[in-house]
């Protein structure tokens, strides 16, 4: 810890840059020994602070602190939304304060109570929060040491922690715990980091397994989500909709709505409400308005739009290149060209997106179903032009997020309903709503050219990402003449993506790993070399070597004989936010309905230091779960811009019987910094797949998902 | 119309003044406050609203308040007896067979409507009759882990 520099903040000029005086804050939290610290990577771009504005310093955005009854609190600005950080982050905190762990609590996603954040996803919560909060954990160690200095009147070199508990081994008979060192003290610390890696290898707490904290409220059914809020007075609105996404409100009738007792409507714009104290009744209502609509003419559908994006005038921004690809495929003896489309899949968390919005004076508080609740807080603000300091976001339990409850415009429409109507106003989306207005998965096309020569070594790869963007397609095998662009939107041109498009677990990483491992795997049948060996032998990261040698001795790979084998045994290898995957399944195929069943799937994952093996494992399996959604049956169909999937009926998640056997290894890395685990996995499940089709029939799939139909009528071509 | 309905909820009985067309989940969460039953698709597709009506798993956001009338309903809240929790509870906790925890009320009535049926539960049969709950966290593993479990020691609890 020699390299963290800290000084201690007391003058009125830097606490005011801060935005709020020393003592206001004290007020805020009570009294104890805090230290402020920034959870961030080197590099990153440091918040800057908007003087007088932020109600908590915002350049620092999370702060620790020790409370006079010894609890060690941390608070921040992320969410739990099922990922398990919580469990991780207490874990780090009891490891370096040396604490018990029932002394830790976490404190998040308060905007009142916790320092601002910019959201939680990419699966950064542990990669980037935790070395920072460890070293903040470390410096109120040195805080609590140097004060049992004073008071036991030896050096702080001398002093051991035990439990919370600081104590002279020459003189055993006195002791202070934190709790004591810290009452009555009001001392604030800035820590001011330089990020580097750390060393981990001595943590006892780190790499132990600890199952999630909250589950007892969760079983019980004690865990209150947003929509499970009660607020007196509070009425549940319902809104009404167009047809289509792009319609314009044109008029609107509700004098029949009205007739029904207690139900109020209230508008405020192209916000129209149906207001009542019962959910079920303002649904009613609802369906007595009668309002009319314009509607643009939109001609793409889910099947015309792979086309459109290649017909679009788009930007074209090479990403990665090296060599020469013209000269490359000149030295190539087999050249093979792939085209792959991938549709649009909603988020489909269980839990649609809520929000309760309540206007007290002065002030708003609202509760939200969100991963972002920092920038919901600006948005309120801005919206009602209101001071920071007076829009409390309040996140509580969230039913899934994956990236899609980071737009909040559920709450947006609570917050303005509510204003509206002069009470607290609770609004919980339909799963209809969900299926229209949530942003989905962007779709994309993918062209990739590549070629190998005599000897199996690839010597050219011109790859080209429309749409999606090129999260996961890095460069990882050794391809000496290589290049990456991405195609995107041109300023002025219409939009290509007809839906609302937005993050979904590893956003696009799934596209790209297909795209690539889909390519690697038809060169690998060209060079008529079994796909491992095929891959080891072009590889180049070391870390993906590794682990895919993992994943071939956990799944017992043996060496085809020839490709395809007819075993259907596919492999797929990836990375994501810095974890290396690595993926070998095994399928059979119904020859005559086309049906996709996976027998097993073995995962082998470098994710550096794993902090919770066991949180770590369940992420992998619950994403490899989850793929097997995008890779058989998920696919938004849509008409312009009326979606035609609006609810599980007709866009079928992942069942209990389609979960194969799942083995996973996490490769121990315990002298490398922790990378994401929230994500990695769910990328190569597409591609590892496509891959063991091929292996048991001979066919290629080009397009996600591999429905029934798509393998049979591939199975014909082949 | 209004009507006055009485049925046992959790074990107690319970009368309530309200129109018997109205959905039962929307009841148990809105009129009772029993909001650990969760709304996933309104649809009977989801599962998440499960509760038990005597005895049998039914999905709540498919039947009406007045189809409840003189049965006994017993919602997740209702679950554990005597403070201690019910063994598909605690497997829940022991195997960790949830992420997020928004389908888990669900999940865990259907898996306990599922026991009450069938004791010696095998776990092809769990898993036949936990198809068609929805997890989109992708606990399933943990949560087959769990039911199994509890099959297990209720029967040894015989
Ligand atoms: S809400 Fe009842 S089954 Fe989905
Ligand atoms: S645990 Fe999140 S939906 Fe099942």
């Amino acid at each position: 810890m020699k390299n963290n520099k800290t000084k201690t903040q007391v003058s009125k000029k830097n606490s005011g840059r801060r935005g709020m005086e020393r003592r206001d804050f004290f007020k805020l939290v009570g009294g104890g020994v805090v230290i402020f610290f920034l959870p961030r990577c080197a590099g990153d771009p440091v918040p800057v602070a908007e003087p007088g504005k932020r109600s908590l310093p915002k350049d620092y955005n999370a702060f620790l602190k020790i409370d006079e009854d010894g609890t060690v609190s941390c608070f921040t600005g992320k969410i739990e939304q099922g990922q398990g950080i919580n469990m991780a982050l207490v874990q780090m905190m009891a490891e370096e304060l040396n604490v018990p762990m029932e002394k830790i609590k976490m404190v998040m996603g308060d905007t009142e109570l916790c320092p601002w954040d910019g959201g939680t996803w990419g699966s950064l919560t542990v990669r980037q929060f935790g070395p920072n909060m460890r070293r903040a954990a470390a410096e109120a160690r040195g805080v609590l040491l140097e004060l049992a200095s004073n008071k036991l009147k030896v050096p702080a070199s001398q002093l051991v922690v035990n439990d919370g508990v600081i104590s002279d081994p020459n003189n055993p008979g006195k002791t202070f715990t934190y709790g004591q060192l810290a009452k009555g003290k009001k001392i604030d610390k800035y820590l001011d980091v330089k990020p580097e890696p750390e060393n981990y290898t001595k943590y006892t707490f780190v790499g132990k397994s600890f199952k999630r904290p909250d589950a007892g409220a969760k079983v019980t059914g004690k865990a209150k989500f947003t929509g499970d809020m009660r607020l007196p007075g509070m009425v549940y609105a319902r809104i009404v909709r167009p047809k289509s996404l792009s319609g314009k409100l044109t008029s609107v009738d509700y004098s029949e709505a009205e007739k029904i007792e207690g139900v109020k409507v209230v508008r405020d714009g192209e916000l129209v409400a149906v207001l009542h104290e019962n959910l079920v009744v303002a649904g009613r209502a609802l369906e007595k308005i009668k309002a009319d609509y314009s509607y643009d003419e939109i001609g793409v559908d889910n099947k015309t739009i792979f086309e459109s994006m290649l017909k679009a005038d788009s930007t074209a921004n090479v990403e990665e290149s090296a060599g020469d690809n013209e000269a490359g495929f000149k030295l190539c003896d087999k050249v093979i060209e792939t085209e792959i489309h991938d549709p649009f899949l909603a988020h489909a968390f269980i839990e649609t997106h809520s929000a309760l919005a309540s206007f007290e004076g002065e002030k708003l508080t609202v509760w939200a179903s969100s991963q972002t609740p920092y920038p919901l807080q600006d948005a309120l603000a801005s919206h009602f032009s209101m001071p920071l300091n007076k829009v409390r976001v309040i996140v509580p339990f969230v039913g899934g997020g994956f990236g899609g409850k980071s737009k909040n415009q559920q709450a947006m429409e609570a917050a303005r309903i509510a204003k509206a109507c002069g009470k607290p106003v609770m609004v919980i989306w339909t799963r209809e709503e969900e299926f229209m207005y949530d942003n989905f998965h962007t779709a994309g096309v993918l062209k990739i050219k590549s070629g190998i020569d005599k000897s199996g070594l690839i010597k050219a790869w011109d790859y080209h990402s429309y749409f999606c963007g090129t999260r996961g397609a890095e460069i990882i095998y050794d391809m000496p003449n290589h290049s990456i662009t991405s195609h995107g939107h041109k300023e002025g041109t219409p939009r290509v993506h007809i839906l609302d498009t937005g993050p979904w677990r590893a956003p696009n990483n799934n596209t790209n790993t297909l795209g690539r491992e889909l390519q690697i795997d038809r060169l690998a049948a060209a060079a008529k070399m079994d796909p491992v060996e095929f891959r080891l032998k072009n590889l180049k990261d070391q870390r993906v070597i590794d682990t895919l040698k993992a994943a071939v001795e956990l799944f017992g790979y043996v060496p085809a004989k020839k490709y395809p084998s007819g075993r259907g045994i596919g492999v797929a290898v990836g990375t994501d936010v810095g974890t290396m995957v690595a993926e070998i399944a095994e399928i059979e195929v119904d020859m005559k309905t086309g049906k996709v069943k996976v027998i097993r799937i073995a995962c082998a994952q470098d994710m550096g230091l794993c902090v919770n093996p066991h949180g770590a494992t369940m992420q992998m399996e619950g994403c490899l779960t989850m793929a097997l959604g995008y890779t058989f049956t998920e696919e938004i169909r849509f008409e312009g811009g009326n979606v035609i999937d609006r609810n599980y009926d007709t866009y079928e998640l992942p069942r209990f019987s389609w979960v194969p056997k799942m083995e996973t290894i996490i490769l121990d890395r315990p002298d490398q910094p922790p990378h994401g685990g929230g994500e990695p996995a769910i990328i190569a499940v597409g591609a590892v797949i496509c891959n063991a089709i091929f292996d048991a029939t001979g066919a290629r799939l080009y397009q996600m998902p591999f429905t029934p139909e798509r393998v049979l009528e591939a199975m014909k071509k082949a | 119309m209004e009507e006055t309905i009485s049925f046992q909820l959790n074990g107690k009985q319970t009368e309530l003044k309200i129109d018997p067309t109205q959905t039962l989940l929307w009841v148990l969460r809105n009129n009772l406050g029993f909001t650990g039953t969760k709304y996933g698709c309104g649809i009977g597709f989801c599962g998440s609203c499960i509760v038990l009506i005597d005895n049998e798993p039914v999905r709540s956001c498919s039947v009406t308040v007045g189809e409840v009338k003189g049965k006994s309903v017993v919602t997740i809240e209702g679950l554990s007896k005597n403070g201690e929790l019910h063994p598909v509870q605690k497997a829940f906790v022991e195997h960790d067979a949830l992420q997020c925890g928004f389908c888990t009320p669900g999940m865990i009535m259907n898996a306990a409507g599922l026991l009450i049926k069938n004791p010696s539960i095998t776990r092809d049969e769990i898993i036949s009759g936990m198809e068609d709950n929805l997890c989109r966290c992708g606990a399933h593993v943990h949560i087959i882990d769990a039911v199994e479990s509890a099959a297990k020691e209720m029967k040894g609890g015989k």
